[in-house]
């Protein structure tokens, strides 16, 4: 790939070394955390007290845990003492259980001020574990840039000076893993974290997390994509972290039980791959299968939101990417076992722009969002162009959630004029345009023009374009989709109430790995009541971020379902597959949870998460405030493009007669009903979690729940 | 391609080859430990489970730990292998093997040590041009 791998080598200098006992795995966990300044070029271990286990499990338990010891109540994203936290979990590692290799990445947002928690696949956070480490925290800010190694096989932890390797992820994870590794069948064992050039000039950074292909021979990257967590790690001038890890087996987790998590891993393999092409075709074509169904049920994001599907939708769905771009029949999964194997790519893809143009490279991709974001959104229609943004918002360290919708938002803007060529210094943001949106990612690389602007996301450019240009506030406010700070992920909320709260009392903001409740509210009308949605909003968080206390993926719970689901209690809770967990939890640690208590692991944390952000000034209800495209049509446009629908609806639900009135009219009645909706929906919802009206736990709750930590009570008092 | 071929209409389930395969690799009779599984049919039928070397499992495995030998047997690399036992769920016809708690699975490699002793020769080893 035209680089001297020798020469970056040479130009190594060790800033600090520090040796440590390999020790073992016991039930999942090594009892100890890795803590590394890079700033003060101190590698410190902390070993973890019984308190911590028992309370904050794992993962983003962890994670917020170190963060909270080691901040300040003022503390910002790109104050030194911020930390990126990176852990797996009790669960992870384990060869067995489709989806168990997931880190979970923490740290204090650039867009949001808040914490943000990014679940990611690759190999690091397992070979974290397996080195010796539950966790790593990292703090400071280096002076130059540097990698940090961890060799597990060994056991040593270095700081290393590195000014010659590249910083665009695709060709810093293919040197770290050469320089690494002693031969090809030692790449496996080497995983790479890191970020890009745009991830220094936007708060949209992501981290890419490797894993060595043996087949198409190539470092694959993952992404911890929400958030800003690459900007705080460019921040930090820091290039890549590096674990190495060669002695992976199936009880690397030393597991009470390892013959139950064989035989539960094994029905589940069973299970995916007798029925997954009936379903979900993960296998086939991964997440990407969800843009002709979300287009059918008007859910697919056109043009910022505006409308939920398309006729050019048909150039996008997945057949086409299948059909054109996706290599068949690999092993496709992130961490050893999965036979979900959703993690698809295109190969040999030429690019046709930017700093690679000409190169031929793997795509990981197209995620489902990336379509939807980087496509429908966009008013792109053309696959190629959605694997070439996909590629440099990889390789350059941007989320390519936020980089959609923000663009989207753009495109916007423009489209009612707040923005011409003067103001954008001349790209062009009609819908569609592909050429000016990928000239505004190669800008946010190179530190330059528009993109400057644009990449510190939604909120701030709407500031900017209310001071400098005058812009419309309240306009750019409706459709502007962010809240607290955060673009929104890639689904049309506007008919689903459930799903409005899904998306507005996520704690980080608006990323649907909380709820997904939109085919329960809409389709099959499972939550008609206000109560029932307050449930589905309290049961469905505390379930889903589970996975994240642990080091798993969500996919396999719901993305396959076995052949009797829909006869069970409660199918939507897929009862068969949350048995699995507690079976597998059970095993590895030796505890003896059920469904009830996996619940209150995760409710634990998730109120902890909540009164870190009151601690730094955030997390009330008037921060659960969400726009109202998201809501209900903003523009008359918008009504018109499904007037029966809403007439249909003032008629019967407002009981007003639609003849005879304006649209505008039309659309205001809607909208004073709709927001007072969401905020009934508020109330109820902040009662079934045990909060007060203005989303503050109260002390009872968290006793409870067992999280009334002396440090959690403080800050709760002070709210109340 | 060699591989071991069965023939269900001579097996009188005697269990013989069970035997001999896991004495020879385990050192012990244990019929989990045995790459050729006999199945009891209805009545007297009995029907046999031995990899024909068909390779669906080589494309699944994570760690490239199952490979095509110039035989055309596949061999499983049990170094390189993780356990994850994907290639046991995948396989057509039920002949990836593993016992309970073993870290990695296993497979007939077409030895031959069961078709010798088999004593209705319902198995035999065959080699053909594929």
């Amino acid at each position: 790939m035209g680089y001297d791998l020798d020469k970056i080598k040479a130009a190594h200098k060790v800033l600090k070394e520090y040796r440590y006992q390999l020790g073992k795995v016991d039930k999942g966990y090594t009892d100890r955390t890795l803590y590394v300044n890079v700033g003060q070029l101190c590698i410190e271990e902390k070993s973890v007290d019984p308190q911590m286990k028992k309370k904050f499990i794992g993962g983003k338990g962890y994670g917020l845990k170190l963060l909270w010891d080691a901040v300040k109540d003022n503390t910002r994203w790109d104050s030194p003492e911020n930390e990126i936290n990176i852990a797996a979990g009790p669960i992870a590692g384990n060869t067995n259980y489709p989806g168990s290799g997931k880190s979970i990445v923490v740290s204090i947002s650039p867009l949001t001020n808040i914490p943000i928690d990014s679940n990611v696949g690759g190999y690091f956070g397992p070979y974290l574990k397996f080195a010796g480490f539950d966790a790593i925290e990292i703090q400071g800010k280096a002076e130059r840039d540097v990698i940090v190694y961890i060799d597990g096989d060994t056991g040593f932890v270095q700081i290393i000076e590195a000014p010659l390797e590249a910083v665009d992820s695709h060709v810093v994870a293919e040197q770290l893993t050469e320089m690494f590794a002693k031969d090809e069948n030692d790449r496996q064992h080497v995983a790479v974290v890191s970020a890009g050039q745009a991830a220094e000039h936007s708060y949209i950074g992501c981290l890419n997390f490797s894993f060595y292909d043996k087949r198409r021979k190539v470092a694959r990257l993952k992404q911890a994509g929400r958030g800003g967590i690459g900007t705080v790690f460019r921040d930090k001038k820091i290039k890549a972290l590096v674990v190495k890890f060669s002695s992976l087996k199936g009880d690397s987790n030393n597991p009470v039980d390892l013959k139950t998590i064989q035989k539960t891993g094994l029905k589940l393999h069973k299970e995916i791959i007798e029925l997954d092409d009936q379903q979900c075709r993960m296998r086939k074509v991964g997440t990407a299968h969800l843009a002709e169904i979300m287009n059918e049920y008007d859910l697919l994001p056109t043009h910022n939101y505006k409308f939920g599907s398309h006729e050019m939708s048909r150039e996008i769905a997945s057949n086409v990417f299948y059909d054109r771009y996706l290599t068949k029949g690999l092993p496709d999964g992130c961490w050893f076992g999965c036979t979900m194997a959703c993690a698809k790519t295109a190969d040999n893809f030429e690019l046709l722009t930017g700093p690679y143009k000409g190169h031929k490279v793997t795509v990981d991709g197209p995620e489902y969002e990336t379509v939807g974001g980087c496509g429908s959104n966009l008013g792109i229609w053309d696959p190629q162009a959605i694997l070439e943004i996909n590629f440099y918002c990889d390789t350059y360290g941007v989320d390519t959630i936020s980089f959609g919708t923000m663009t989207a938002f753009i495109m916007e803007c423009w489209e009612n004029g707040l923005l011409d060529k003067e103001r954008t210094g001349g790209l062009d943001f009609s819908w569609g345009n592909t050429h000016d949106s990928l000239e505004l990612l190669h800008q946010m690389a190179r530190g330059e023009g528009f993109g400057l602007i644009a990449g510190k996301g939604i909120r701030q450019m709407k500031n900017y374009f209310e001071k400098e240009f005058g812009a419309d506030r309240q306009f750019m406010d409706d459709i502007g989709m962010e809240a607290k700070g955060l673009e929104y992920s890639e689904y049309i909320t506007k008919e689903s109430l459930a799903m409005q709260g899904g998306y507005g009392l996520a704690l980080k903001g608006p990323q649907h790995d909380e709820a997904w409740l939109i085919f329960m509210d809409m389709v099959n009308n499972q939550i008609p009541t206000f109560e029932d949605k307050a449930e589905a909003l309290h049961y469905f968080p505390m379930f889903r971020t589970w996975f994240s206390l642990q080091g798993l993926c969500k996919l396999p719970w719901n993305d396959i379902e076995p052949a009797n689901n829909a006869e069970q209690d409660e199918p939507a809770k897929v009862p068969e597959h949350v048995q699995n967990y507690v079976d597998i939890y059970n095993a590895i640690t030796g505890e003896q949870i059920d469904k009830k208590e996996l619940i209150l692991q995760s409710e634990r944390v998730y109120n902890f998460q909540k009164v870190f952000c009151l601690r730094l000034g955030y997390g009330e209800r008037k921060h659960d405030a969400i726009p109202y495209r998201s809501v209900g049509p903003v523009t008359n446009e918008e009504y018109e493009s499904r007037q029966e629908r809403y007439d249909k609806q003032l008629k019967e639900k407002l009981n007003v007669d639609p003849n005879g009135l304006s649209t505008s009219e039309k659309v205001r009645i809607l909208r004073a009903h709709r927001e007072k909706e969401y905020s009934k929906l508020q109330d109820a919802a902040y009662l079934r979690r045990g909060w007060t009206k203005n989303g503050i736990p109260t002390v009872e709750h968290l006793n409870k729940i067992g999280m009334d930590l002396p440090q959690v009570l403080a800050v709760v008092q002070r709210k109340l | 391609m060699k591989y071991l071929k069965t023939d269900d209409k001579k097996c009188k389930g005697c269990k013989i080859c069970v035997e001999t395969c896991s004495t020879l690799y385990f050192k012990e009779n244990v019929s989990e430990k045995s790459r050729i599984v006999v199945e009891r049919k209805k009545g007297s039928d009995y029907h046999l489970v031995a990899c024909n070397q068909c390779g669906v499992c080589v494309s699944e495995c994570p760690a490239l730990a199952l490979t095509v030998n110039k035989l055309g047997v596949v061999m499983l690399n049990a170094r390189l292998c993780i356990g994850c036992l994907a290639c046991v769920a995948v396989c057509p016809s039920g002949a990836m093997r593993y016992y309970q708690g073993a870290l990695s699975p296993i497979k007939c490699i077409a030895c031959g040590a069961c078709a010798k002793n088999c004593p209705e020769g319902a198995l035999e080893i065959f080699e053909e041009e594929k």
